[in-house]
């Protein structure tokens, strides 16, 4: 059984009188440890795809399975709460809280779990993340006070503070300079390696979606090519 | 734990922002701290005009014998003997409403001084409690008679400003001697100005005694002629103050009923009979009872049957009760509008500041979603931040409020008086006005769809 299963998702925006297709039935199967690319050029229907398998979004119809749980029709409570646990979400402008210490950041999503860590249980669990990422000197820094990398990587810890099933990145590396970008990409492959952890890049960028193992390109609403196995020539 | 960690988050939002929050916080605190002040300036108003309006005798009673009918006439109110001074006694021991009494023994005669003359308008025998019943404590000058003075019928006299112009042409009274039907009378004490009551009766024009004194000394003496003057006319000649200690013309001290009156009205022949008894009620709210134990008590005292009528009258004072509760009401009318307008608008003030930081923190709220809060906990925590800015809005309100009416009474001299009931009206309706304002910002954020929330701008 594979971690992701989409069957025949329609996605259609409907703009007054006008129905407007953005996914025409997109099928696709992730399996579980896999570090997928998702490409396309913008409107090309990746970023619904993305709000679709991020459980952000409903599709209009087909199915959604989720480590064999099919979660198309969920209500928006069960929606957060399967987000809050199963997925963690990286972002181009990593959205940090401002003013915030980046351990409390990290700490943010735990208080939304209903499984009753206590305080120092919560914090020590993000303390171990941040230094994961190579940030356990900085975690009383707020986020004006980190640079666009480590504010990433903060991002990055925050989104595996809830051990996810799957994590997204939305062009991740977008607002980073090469050499950064470099960096994150070259965390993303570490996680994926030694922890397993099953990556979507979502991305226009050819030079970041060459880091996956595999390259599932989206072209008008449809799935265009799904290239099995993409080199990674991260030069680790 | 959770509720904990939604104050947590609550906290931590309103601290990230310290001036935004100052200032919405501002508004709640200056709409409770005008509250607090407004009730408390205001409470004070209303006890002092309350006051004030009590000194005109607003839970004053009067209680004064019925009308004797002989033979089909009525002989008008007071022309029955009916209440004693114990009487009087039982009253202010048994009737829980009525906080003061004083019996009143009344003469009309002339009072002498020197060679001038004069007859005033009151000539009272009473109690010393007359003056607490009558508002009328503070005197200009000297001091009143005791109860000592009044078991011992004591030559004693306080008399009112028109008598020291009319009889001392100003100049102080107090260690002199007047006589009253040849009774001299040592002035003791002079009362404060009061001036005219409202029917126009000049309250000045007073002269004060023990009820023993002008019962036994006055009254008795003068029960045979009305006006000393015409009756007496050799007498004012012959000065010689000692040997007025005992009245000159035998009396019978104790009235005896006429034997048509005691057919009509069969009664005990009393020992001494007061002209009417003067009580305040505790309060202007107890009027009513006090009127109801007073007749009760008297029914009983004076033995009358079933339905038979009383033998006594209790007035009230309906006019100035009527002034004084309408008043009362009036002030606490116009001091909840102003209480309640400085609550919206500092209701408002928070809305409206809540409104721009749900706008303003739209992706916050947006990854407070996608990483799993359910919008349960986004309205969980604006409501949270509203009641918190609220509450502490309102103790702040709270204590400003407190200084400043601490100010005002201690700078401008306005009475205030401290309201409990403002203090917990400004919190309950703080902690209500930040959820009935914070709830519409908070409901519109945990409505925000997280993709457009993210993506917003």
């Amino acid at each position: 059984m594979d971690l992701i299963e989409l069957r025949d998702i329609y996605k259609t925006y409907n703009l007054g009188e006008v129905d407007v297709p953005v996914l025409r039935g997109v099928s696709l199967n992730v399996r579980r440890g896999e570090l997928v690319a998702l490409m396309g050029a913008s409107g090309s229907g990746k970023s619904t795809l993305m709000n679709i398998l991020g459980c952000l979004d409903h599709p209009t119809s087909g199915e959604y399975w989720l480590e064999g749980r099919e979660i198309s029709r969920l209500t928006a409570k069960e929606q957060a709460r399967l987000r809050n646990r199963m997925v963690g979400f990286v972002f181009q402008n990593y959205n940090l809280l401002p003013r915030t210490t980046a351990l409390e950041n990290v700490v943010m999503p735990l208080t939304y779990t209903k499984e009753g860590l206590s305080e120092h249980q919560m914090r020590q669990r993000a303390t171990e993340l941040l230094q994961k990422v190579g940030l356990g000197d900085r975690t009383d820094h707020q986020p004006s006070q980190l640079s666009g990398g480590e504010q990433q990587r903060v991002a990055i810890a925050r989104s595996l503070v809830n051990h996810p099933r799957v994590l997204f990145a939305d062009e991740p590396t977008g607002n980073l300079d090469s050499r950064t970008s470099e960096e994150i990409l070259q965390m993303f492959q570490q996680l994926n390696s030694a922890d397993g952890i099953t990556l979507i890049l979502v991305t226009h960028d050819p030079n970041v979606a060459q880091h996956a193992q595999r390259i599932i390109r989206i072209k008008d609403g449809l799935i265009e090519e799904s290239t099995g196995q993409a080199k990674s020539s991260g030069g680790v | 734990m959770r509720s904990y960690g939604t104050l947590k988050t609550a906290l931590g939002a309103l601290q990230r922002n310290v001036m935004r929050t100052m200032l919405t916080m501002l508004g709640i605190v200056i709409g409770v701290a005008a509250v607090i002040t407004m009730m408390e300036i205001g409470n004070g108003a209303s006890i002092a005009i309350q006051r004030t309006i009590a000194s005109l005798g607003a839970n004053t009673l009067v209680i004064v014998p019925a009308a004797a009918n002989i033979g089909g006439v009525n002989q008008g109110i007071g022309s029955m003997m009916t209440l004693t001074p114990q009487d009087a006694d039982a009253i202010i021991n048994e009737c829980s409403a009525v906080g003061g009494l004083a019996p009143i023994v009344r003469a009309r005669t002339q009072v002498v001084y020197g060679n001038r003359n004069w007859v005033p308008t009151y000539i009272y025998g009473t109690t010393p409690s007359f003056l607490q019943v009558r508002e009328w404590t503070d005197m200009e000058e000297g001091e009143a008679f005791t109860e000592h003075d009044v078991r011992n019928s004591s030559k004693v006299c306080i008399v009112g400003q028109t008598i020291v112009s009319e009889l001392f042409g100003g100049q102080s009274p107090v260690g002199k001697e007047v006589r009253v039907r040849n009774v001299a009378f040592k002035v003791i004490g002079v009362l404060r100005r009061k001036g005219a009551n409202m029917m126009g009766m000049d309250q000045d024009d007073i002269l004060l005694a023990p009820w023993t004194t002008i019962k036994y000394r006055v009254v008795a003496s003068s029960l045979a002629a009305a006006n000393q003057s015409t009756t007496n006319t050799g007498s004012s000649t012959e000065v010689n103050t000692l040997s007025q200690i005992y009245p000159n013309i035998q009396q019978n001290l104790y009235p005896v009923p006429s034997s048509t009156e005691q057919a009509d009205v069969p009664q005990p022949i009393r020992f001494a009979n007061v002209d009417q008894i003067l009580a305040a009620a505790r309060t202007g709210e107890q009027i009513p009872f006090a009127i109801e134990q007073i007749t009760t008590l008297l029914r009983q005292r004076h033995h009358i049957r079933g339905t038979d009528p009383n033998d006594f009258n209790v007035r009230d004072m309906t006019e100035i009760t009527k002034a004084m509760s309408s008043t009362t009401a009036l002030i606490t009318k116009v001091l909840l509008c102003v209480a309640t307008i400085s609550l919206v608008v500092g209701g408002i003030g928070i809305m409206n500041i809540m409104l721009v930081s749900v706008t303003e923190r739209t992706r916050e709220i947006g990854l407070r979603m996608a990483v799993g809060a359910e919008p349960d906990d986004i309205l969980r925590q604006f409501l949270t931040e509203a009641v918190v800015l609220c509450l502490f809005g309102g103790t702040m309100g709270i204590l400003l409020g407190r200084c400043s009416s601490y100010v005002v009474s201690s700078v401008l001299h306005w009475p205030t008086a401290a309201s409990v009931g403002a203090i917990v009206a400004a919190v309950v309706v703080s902690a209500s006005v930040g959820i009935i304002f914070g709830f519409y910002p908070a409901w519109k954020a945990s409505r925000l769809d997280p993709i457009e929330a993210l993506r917003y701008e």
